[in-house]
């Protein structure tokens, strides 16, 4: 394959991975990196190292049109950002020391958790919830617009949902990705946010997360231009188109199909991982 | 703490906190949307510089060999700019990505002292010493 085909065709395949990852605030490069890796042959390092840059620019490419909406709480997202930064930092650290087939292990891991848990149905979203009294203390309760108006929450468990955010930064650091689907535990079955907030507030942070473990990704020589060039602008692209149709679209089927992919992509990392072919 | 910080009594009615928030997410979204089309515009300059040179050579990314100092350190990226190098701009365009986010953090820290609110100045500033410690601290500037 020459460079040119390359580019073209790693180009289309992020822009769909983008599209897929906003609309279903699972993000991309969940897929992207072992899309990459299994159809591509890339190295696994640099992979990671192309889809974390595309996770930044999804993330902030998205955030304009996602705080038109009025769903995104600025507050919920900078109070997990200190656990989530934190926990990217040691997951880059750790990236570096370990071999390649534990990564691809612990991503398959992750993948199949991703697709199991993105095919539990999420919890109603409960309108009466009691005041928490640490979240009222630190202002993260809050209103989204909703067909009858302004709708307000109280959000629950804030150490649980700290805690699992420490664990989603250090995957997102380890393994280049969003961790798009522990941050939709962690705050819409944890911390009980509604999905629409959850979802365009995790958007949010996901940029920050991935610029805190960055650095250590380009310093190490992970991040090669030529491949970080069409997964980027494909990704960019992509996710820009799903932040515009995110608020109109049906995700329920639109998450079955994109489960059914992770959990076919997480099975052939798990393959290749166990089998030393990567 | 002055008393217009106080914990909203519930349910939350005061409209003006909400606006003043929102406000600020606008203006942050705003600041990041135009971070990442300015750095995508970058990177595609850069590729298409690299494409014009490299088109029919054949890709190959099976082998992880890491990237050469130009393209690891800032100023390796800058002086590969100056040579006119195309993975070199998309390096640059690509250091613009990271730096959008610590900017929309170091934002925060204005937009939540125009609000008198401490507690998130406090809480920004972590999050700012943790980018700047990962991205000093990862050797980036050498």
């Amino acid at each position: 394959m020459t460079v040119l085909e390359f580019t073209a065709i790693v180009a289309i395949v992020s822009f769909v991975a983008g599209l897929l990852g906003s609309l279903t605030g699972l993000g991309g490069g969940v897929v992207l990196v072992p899309l990459l890796t299994i159809l591509f042959h890339v190295d696994i390092r640099y992979a990671i190292g192309a889809s974390l840059v595309s996770v930044i620019a999804t993330s902030s490419g998205a955030a304009a049109a996602y705080v038109k909406e009025g769903f995104s709480n600025i507050r919920i997202g900078m109070f997990l950002e200190i656990a989530t930064t934190a926990g990217a930092l040691l997951g880059a650290f750790l990236a570096t020391r370990i071999p390649t087939s534990a990564l691809a292990i612990i991503f398959g891991a992750v993948l199949l958790y991703s697709a199991y848990l993105s095919r539990k149905p999420r919890p109603l979203d409960q309108r009466s919830l009691p005041p928490d009294p640490l979240a009222t203390r630190l202002r993260l309760n809050g209103t989204f617009p909703d067909l009858e108006g302004k709708r307000s929450y109280n959000v629950q468990h804030v150490p649980t949902g700290f805690s699992l955010m420490f664990g989603a930064g250090a995957l997102s650091g380890l393994l280049g990705i969003g961790s798009g689907a522990v941050k939709v535990l962690a705050m819409d079955q944890a911390m009980r946010i509604p999905f629409k907030v959850s979802t365009t507030t995790s958007n949010f942070m996901i940029g920050v997360t991935a610029a805190a473990s960055a650095g250590v990704y380009l310093s190490r020589g992970y991040v090669d231009p030529g491949l970080a060039m069409p997964v980027m602008l494909g990704v960019l692209a992509g996710s820009l188109l799903g932040s515009r149709i995110l608020v109109k679209a049906e995700t329920k089927s639109l998450r079955l199909v994109f489960s059914l992919v992770i959990l076919v992509l997480g099975l052939q990392m798990l393959y290749k991982g166990l089998w030393g072919k990567i | 703490m002055p008393a217009a910080q106080a914990p909203a009594p519930q349910p939350h009615p005061p409209q003006a906190e909400a606006w003043d928030d929102h406000r600020i997410e606008v203006i942050l979204g705003n600041l990041l949307r135009t971070g990442v089309l300015l750095s995508a515009a970058v990177v595609f300059a850069g590729g298409c510089i690299y494409l014009s040179r490299h088109a029919h050579e054949p890709a190959n990314y099976r082998v992880f060999r890491g990237e050469p100092s130009d393209y690891r350190t800032i100023p390796g990226v800058i002086q590969s700019v100056m040579r006119g190098r195309g993975r070199g701009l998309i390096q640059l365009g690509l250091l613009l990505l990271i730096a959008t986010p610590i900017a929309r953090v170091a934002f925060s820290i204005v937009g939540f002292a125009i609000e008198r609110d401490r507690l998130y100045v406090a809480f920004t500033l972590i999050v700012l010493a943790i980018l700047l410690f990962s991205l000093l601290g990862s050797g980036m500037g050498v």
